[in-house]
């Protein structure tokens, strides 16, 4: 099952036609994902890679009903492609983009709200890798074959912090359900608690890393929700214990600020309320393999 | 992107923000013409620096003449100010604002943050000015009246209403508080800011409310839409390297250690630090090399990295996805060759291409030190730093 993408899930992606866009196209394709068309404005009615080009996201969703959009678009008209696809009903939406104004981003998710919730956009990133389901689908830009398809829920601001942990628990035989990056920006479209809650329903995930960094309240949150509603076990990184206050650290969200911001401090605050903490970016393989060997036995779920 | 006290009044006047008057000087005698200028005979004369807590380092100056202003302009000028948000270097005086010191009632602080746990823009109010807000949120919370506002519609006259009279403030100034918050608002909204802070914000004797200091933050991301913004960047108040950096597309912060980091990816750049100390050392810098890096992009990564005297090691951790691991490779190599490294390096590549990556390293004939995991190459890096061999 996995959560938000499988090898059914039918994908757009918006500033389709541009180089980027078209070469992770490329590789999302080989990876196996179902790639259904794609949008640019003024090249509608067109071909490119084999595939429908259309000018409006509506005009692609009533052609080709896709369930996903992969937001290509360049951060000065991020905001409005995200907005573009909520409107035109697209249920999971994922924006790659890094660099789009964080007020811009404060009137998308303003905007999202607008839907009643089982007509809303779910937007991962921006400023993000994508998310993966290994051996199924793939709505970004990760290197599909360092992750190994298995039962543990990835979740991580960075993309190669991503790509860390996957190869770690990839070495020690450990495989995962979904990996999302849910971006570095300050503002997001989902939290670390958005994920923990899907991987919480998922029977497919065991176990979840999570993986954060200085910046902004959602690891504190996610940890707290973790204490009161999940039951499966959640494994904690947060980056940046060697970085100095005030100082933004490559990501426009990873700045310490504010009271609570500091890698220690949340991965004091993920200690207090029960998660275990790997004890270094080298152990979070490790850290991964104890939690799934330290593991409650639970109702084992049978397909048919 | 950070600017100076005098250039966020000019930009709060521009939002009807009523502010002391008060002009620019770069020496003495232009100081003391400014003074000349706003008239009366009592001035402070303000280093202009980006950082806060200025007063308490010396950098405020008030004055009863236009030869105490002179005085006081010619001690501040090139003075080194060092305060809690300067690093213990600080920073040198070059601009100095000359304003007419009135005569206070009351202070009052006031500010706009975009607040990340609501994702709107939250206005903070406090009775007394003068403080730190970070400090009075540690020691007394409870005191703190807050705001936010929606997006949508943005702040509306009765929400300043609410904080002018919960600040207490008396009824004849109401008004003029709800046209100061609004416009410190509009101007957040207008110029992408990320933060209007006025502290203190001031009740004269004679009933105005004024704007004593200012400071303004703003998105460097939407500084493409904010010419006028862009514009008032002072490059003065930079690290070299880091604007150095950030010309090439290379995201640079200096620290204080002695490992030279050059990685890709933000996240992986702060675990690779956390794992320098994690095996006994401390990291010279953060540096993301970013996606897609060319062998030119890793040959300025090189230089930026040693310039620093302080790096005794360096370590390069690539995490190819859409990179690859042999062109890195290759980049490593030719920057080596290119910019000379002096100290020993320890390469780590994982992911794309891995093996044609280390096959490129080995045939360098190069003193490179290879490493095959992220535990590892801290390690090593520590231990080469310790040792002082050469690359």
């Amino acid at each position: 099952m996995a959560i938000l993408i499988n090898e059914l899930t039918r994908i757009i992606v918006q500033g389709f036609t541009g180089d980027k866009a078209s070469f992770h196209t490329q590789k999302m394709m080989e990876f196996g994902a179902k790639v259904v068309g794609g949008v640019t404005p003024g090249k509608g009615g067109t071909m490119h890679m084999g595939l429908p080009v259309f000018d409006t996201v509506k005009e692609a969703v009533d052609a080709v009903y896709p369930d996903a959009s992969l937001v290509f678009v360049p951060a000065p008209f991020s905001a409005d492609a995200i907005m573009e696809a909520a409107d035109a009903g697209i249920k999971l939406a994922c924006c790659i983009t890094d660099g789009i104004p964080a007020q811009d981003m404060m009137m998308v998710k303003r905007y999202l709200r607008r839907y009643p919730k089982d007509k809303r956009t779910r937007l991962i990133g921006p400023n993000c890798a994508g998310l993966i389901s290994p051996g199924k689908s793939m709505l970004g830009l990760m290197p599909g074959h360092i992750y190994l398809p298995g039962n543990v829920g990835l979740v991580t601001r960075s993309g190669t912090l991503g790509y860390e942990a996957a190869s770690q628990m990839k070495d020690l035989g450990i495989g995962v359900s979904t990996s999302v990056g849910i971006g570095g920006d300050p503002i997001n479209g989902s939290s670390f608690l958005d994920i923990l809650a899907m991987f919480e329903e998922d029977p497919e995930t065991d176990a979840v890393m999570m993986i954060g960094e200085i910046g902004g309240p959602q690891e504190a949150e996610a940890a707290m929700w973790v204490k009161e509603n999940m039951s499966k076990p959640v494994v904690g990184y947060v980056a940046g214990l060697t970085a100095p206050p005030g100082r933004r650290m490559g990501h426009a969200g990873a700045i310490i600020s504010a009271f609570g911001d500091t890698a220690a401090e949340k991965a004091e605050i993920m200690r207090s309320l029960g998660l275990t903490v790997a004890k270094s970016p080298a152990h979070l393989g490790e850290a991964v393999a104890e939690a799934l060997a330290n593991k409650p036995s639970k109702k084992k779920y049978v397909s048919i | 992107m950070d600017i100076h006290e005098y250039q966020a009044k000019e930009l709060l006047a521009n939002f009807g923000v009523a502010v002391p008057k008060g002009g620019i000087a770069y020496n003495p005698e232009q100081a003391v013409y400014r003074a000349t200028e706003i008239g009366g005979t009592r001035f402070a004369v303000k280093a202009q620096i980006h950082s806060g807590a200025r007063g308490k380092a010396g950098g405020i100056k008030l004055c009863n003449s236009e030869d105490e202003v002179r005085d006081a302009a010619a001690d501040l000028i090139g003075m080194t100010l060092v305060t809690h948000q300067t690093g213990p270097e600080g920073k040198v005086v070059h601009r100095l604002y000359i304003e007419e010191a009135v005569p206070i009632e009351r202070e009052m602080y006031i500010g706009f943050v975009l607040d990340r746990k609501s994702e709107r823009i939250m206005l903070v109010a406090h009775p007394h000015g003068g403080m730190e807000i970070e400090e009075i949120a540690v020691s007394e919370p409870e005191t703190i009246i807050r705001q936010t506002m929606e997006p949508a519609v943005g702040m509306q006259a009765f929400q300043a209403r609410e904080i002018a009279f919960a600040l207490d403030l008396p009824p004849s100034a109401v008004n003029r508080m709800v046209n100061l918050l609004m416009g410190c608002h509009r101007a957040f909204r207008e110029l992408d800011a990320t933060m209007v802070e006025i502290n203190p914000l001031v009740l004269t004797t004679d009933g105005q409310l004024l704007a004593l200091d200012a400071k303004m933050a703003f998105d460097d991301n939407a500084l493409f839409r904010r010419p006028n913004v862009s514009e008032l960047r002072d490059q003065n108040e930079e690290d070299p390297r880091e604007s150095q950096a950030a010309e090439h597309g290379l995201n640079y912060v200096a620290l204080d250690g002695e490992i030279g980091c050059i990685i890709n990816g933000a996240g992986l750049a702060m675990a690779t630090m956390d794992m320098i100390e994690h095996a006994g050392g401390t990291p010279a810098n953060f540096l993301d090399v970013g996606g897609g890096a060319s062998p030119e992009r890793v040959a300025m990564a090189f230089k930026l990295v040693l310039q620093d005297q302080k790096v005794s090691a360096m370590l390069v951790n690539i995490f190819a996805g859409i990179n690859r691991c042999d062109w890195i490779a290759e980049g490593v190599v030719q920057a080596v060759k290119e910019v000379g490294v002096n100290v020993p390096l320890v390469v780590r590549l994982a992911g794309t291409n891995v093996d044609e990556g280390r096959a490129i390293i080995d045939a360098s004939g190069l003193d490179i030190i290879t490493a095959d995991s992220l535990a590892d190459a801290a390690h090593k890096v520590v231990a080469a730093s310790k040792n002082g061999k050469v690359a």
